[in-house]
């Protein structure tokens, strides 16, 4: 790398208060100020229109594999989304997902 | 409302966030090694970790850095990675807009994949808490979290060895997230705007800095909130 001591900190000093004011946002400015309901409305989805897209791709091209799909994935993928739809239980969710995936690696 | 409540809902945060140190222990530890190797120093590499504390834009910059990239493009790039991050934003705020100052100011530090998702579905779940006491829960769940972040920034930077190999461990996270799902779909929309995301994501996958991720996640919240309009 031949960046200077002080180039490095300047990346990482703009980069963590960029960072921040991204996460402030919304939260900052808004703050207690009422929402419209479509606006609201839209915002109740958030959470599960960025968090499926966001794995996704991590679960079907594992960098692990070379970006290959890999059976024991894939099947630890399926229990860990069943699992944690039938139960809601995101604990449960996760050993079951670690358990199916030990057990492919175990057998293959 | 009073202050034992809040302290059992913060430990309650603390014990559902606990099992997430398993995505970032070899997380942050990987980021401790690579940056090493790169030629950071522990001050740089901790610099990263606690100022950022953002994984996939930690390593998106440490990438561009060892490519000798402008500054104003390693910027660029991390950033761009970070933007979703703007959409948990606005996403919490109706949750915790009433939140003092710097109580925002901490929980917006603190906004990241795994406390933004988990204290969304309990807030959710429970929408009658105080703000005083969501802002408490999301905090409790990024305490074991940044904790581990931090520590094994430090230990990667300092042991500067790699992880065992093909353990499995880099499914950690796609679990953890996977686990996450379930529980969030709770009505039609919500299904509807799970798979729209899941779509958009995967063809667009091949745009750079996580924008395929972004326009997935808009195009799933209109769904989403469409379906919902014309269902109810």
């Amino acid at each position: 790398m031949n960046l200077s001591t002080a180039n490095i900190w300047l990346i990482i000093a703009l980069l963590g208060l960029g960072t921040f004011l991204i996460r402030f946002s919304f939260l900052g400015l808004i703050g207690n100020r009422k929402m419209p309901a479509w606006v609201l409305r839209h915002l109740r989805y958030t959470p599960v229109a960025l968090i499926p897209g966001l794995v996704a791709p991590l679960v079907l091209w594992p960098a692990a594999t070379q970006g290959n799909p890999d059976p024991s994935r894939l099947a630890a993928a399926a229990v860990t989304i069943l699992v944690g739809w039938y139960t809601k239980n995101i604990i449960a969710a996760v050993l079951a997902g670690a358990a199916t995936l030990a057990l492919a690696f175990w057998i293959t | 409302m009073s202050f034992s409540t809040t302290k059992s809902v913060f430990w309650k945060g603390v014990r559902e966030g606990a099992p997430f140190i398993v995505v970032a222990i070899p997380f942050s530890m990987l980021f401790g090694v690579v940056a090493t190797e790169a030629g950071l120093n522990v001050a740089e590499v901790m610099g990263f970790s606690v100022l950022v504390i953002a994984g996939a834009a930690q390593f998106a910059a440490l990438h561009l850095m060892q490519e000798n990239a402008p500054t104003i493009v390693v910027l660029a790039t991390a950033l761009a990675v970070n933007l979703r991050m703007a959409m948990y934003s606005a996403s919490l705020t109706p949750h915790l807009g009433g939140a003092g100052f710097w109580q925002r100011a901490l929980v917006a530090y603190f906004n990241v994949d795994q406390s933004y998702a988990m204290a969304m579905i309990e807030y959710e779940k429970n929408p009658q808490r105080s703000v005083t006491d969501k802002v408490a829960y999301f905090l409790g769940v990024v305490t074991p979290v940044a904790i581990a972040w931090y520590s094994f920034s430090l230990v990667g930077a300092l042991v500067g060895s790699s992880i065992p190999g093909d353990i499995g461990l880099d499914f950690a996270l796609p679990i953890t997230f996977l686990a996450l799902i379930g529980p969030m779909l709770k009505t039609l929309p919500h299904v509807f705007a799970a798979a729209t995301s899941i779509i958009v994501a995967l063809v667009l996958s091949g745009l750079p800095y996580g924008t395929g991720l972004l326009m997935a996640g808009l195009a799933a919240m209109i769904v989403g909130a469409e379906a919902e309009r014309r269902l109810s």
